[in-house]
């Protein structure tokens, strides 16, 4: 009971700063926490709001699956070979510092205007911290599941799949929830300059009417969102850590 | 050691033959015209033009602004996570209730609430550094919650010994024994300020670098976006580089 009690409180003190905030600058500026709820609600009963999610969603998912698999494939390879492993490290964390949007042109110009630019945006954003997380998750795996492999000698392929993935299986879940919040900032910021439709798109055309309550109501479906996902994963991931 | 040593220097060998042998590759690609000028133009024309560019100061107000804009949110969010971080430490109860926002903060797309700073702020230079603060100031708290977390217990005791007072104790004591931790934080608050800084000029400003290469691109002026584009990779490389020999220094002082 108590787990939940406290991020309830924690939302509950957001939510009356937002109203306070919102008397204290004015409605047109901020709108209050009950008009942007309702605003959501009738947002959440038309088709074109179901059109741009679905939008988004798809964008998201092959962002995420090509993420994960990319990302679990090259941490895989920079973990077992040291020496590449430690070549990379360095480059990879630079890039991950690096502000992405500046490769927007880049991107737009390889990839079109479209789905695949959006794909590319988020896998940008959410690769790194999944390779990361995989690649130190095998340096520190433990030396006898190798050594156990070599004994039964198994295959380089079953190694892999038999082993050394289900040994650094937690850490991948723990990456995945930081890829996920990256590449869904990723696809959304993608939506914002490349793109006609989806939720991202639906922030910037709302940003250009200066239509506030709309901004908000999709903040507010994006942060809950994320914050649900987010919550899923963190569960996943302190049950792997109790087996 | 020795042994040790040569690895480290074979590694950065082999990292720049690497990162050069990159470059080259797209030099050749875009000079035999595989990759068309349209996309990607030769790495030493970006070079080139990025030169004459700074010589002749087309953008130079636009990198003054967005450093400015870098460097305010830079020492706003340390300070600001810092005295936050301190507080929250002093407070377990609040701590309790507060952790698992900060530990899922980063899932809530940050930039989506730029426009509300806008309208509140006005366009100009502060809804810009509010959106880098919003977005690093949270690992500078996770950075200083970690480092008081961290200080052994018997330097805790020896100031009691000592008598030192609460003031006496956080400067002398914590703030010496978190400052490896304090620094990782710096470092990621710097490097997330850049990120905020940049993105949020793509999406609506005036000025500044992210601007200026927004307005190249739809301009079609392919030189001095990829220069501009070259300037900020250059210029993120070099002050991660610095900070991480920094916070290499601080770590191997922790580790003794």
């Amino acid at each position: 009971m108590k787990r939940f009690l406290d991020p309830l409180l924690v939302a509950l003190v957001i939510v009356v700063c937002w109203q306070c905030l919102h008397w204290a600058i004015g409605k047109h500026s901020l709108s209050s926490p009950l008009s942007t709820l309702e605003a959501l609600v009738q947002m959440l009963g038309t088709e074109a709001f179901w059109g741009n999610v679905a939008e988004t969603a798809r964008a998201l998912v092959y962002a995420l699956v090509i993420a994960l698999i990319g990302g679990v494939a090259l941490g895989v390879l920079f973990g077992i070979s040291r020496m590449s492993g430690r070549v990379a490290e360095p480059i990879l964390l630079n890039l991950y510092s690096l502000p992405k949007v500046t490769l927007y042109p880049l991107v737009l110009l390889v990839f079109g205007l479209g789905l695949s630019a959006k794909v590319a945006f988020g896998v940008m954003h959410g690769l790194i911290p999944i390779l990361m997380f995989t690649m130190n998750a095998i340096r520190q795996m433990r030396p006898v599941y190798l050594r156990a492999s070599k004994t039964m000698r198994l295959s380089f392929f079953r190694t892999i799949v038999h082993v050394v993935l289900p040994a650094i299986f937690p850490e991948v879940v723990a990456g995945l929830r930081l890829g996920f919040s990256l590449t869904l900032l990723g696809v959304l910021i993608g939506e914002m300059f490349a793109s006609q439709r989806g939720l991202g798109y639906m922030l910037t055309s709302a940003m250009n009417l200066g239509d506030i309550r709309t901004i908000m109501a999709v903040a507010l479906f994006l942060t809950v969102f994320a914050l649900a996902c987010n919550g899923l994963l963190m569960m996943a991931d302190r049950r792997m850590k109790h087996r | 050691m020795r042994i040790w040593e040569f690895e480290v220097k074979a590694e950065s060998l082999i990292r720049i033959v690497v990162v050069v042998g990159f470059v080259v590759l797209i030099e050749l690609l875009c000079r035999s015209g595989i990759i068309a000028s349209s996309v990607l133009i030769a790495p030493s024309a970006m070079f080139t033009h990025g030169i004459e560019l700074l010589r002749g100061g087309k953008f130079d107000h636009d990198i003054v602004t967005s450093l400015i804009e870098i460097v305010a949110a830079s020492i706003v969010s340390v300070l600001l996570g810092f005295v936050l971080g301190l507080g929250i430490h002093a407070l377990p109860s609040l701590r309790r209730s507060i952790e698992p926002l900060l530990s899922s903060y980063y899932a809530i797309p940050t930039f989506i609430f730029y426009p509300i700073f806008i309208v509140v702020l006005g366009i100009g230079s502060l809804p810009i550094i509010a959106i880098a603060v919003m977005l690093s100031v949270v690992t500078m708290i996770t950075a200083t919650l970690n480092g008081l977390d961290r200080i052994p217990r018997a330097l805790h005791k020896s100031a009691q010994v000592m008598r030192l007072s609460p003031w006496r104790c956080a400067l002398h004591i914590k703030l010496p024994a978190t400052l490896p931790y304090l620094f990782t934080g710096v470092k990621l608050a710097v490097a997330y300020a850049f990120i905020g800084v940049i993105a949020s000029e793509f999406i609506l400003s005036g000025s500044g670098i992210g601007y200026a290469i927004g307005y190249a691109y739809n301009n079609f002026q392919n030189d001095d976006m990829y220069s501009l584009m070259l300037f900020v990779l250059v210029l993120v490389t070099l002050v991660n580089a610095v900070l991480n020999r920094i916070d290499q220094r601080f770590q191997s002082r922790r580790q003794r």
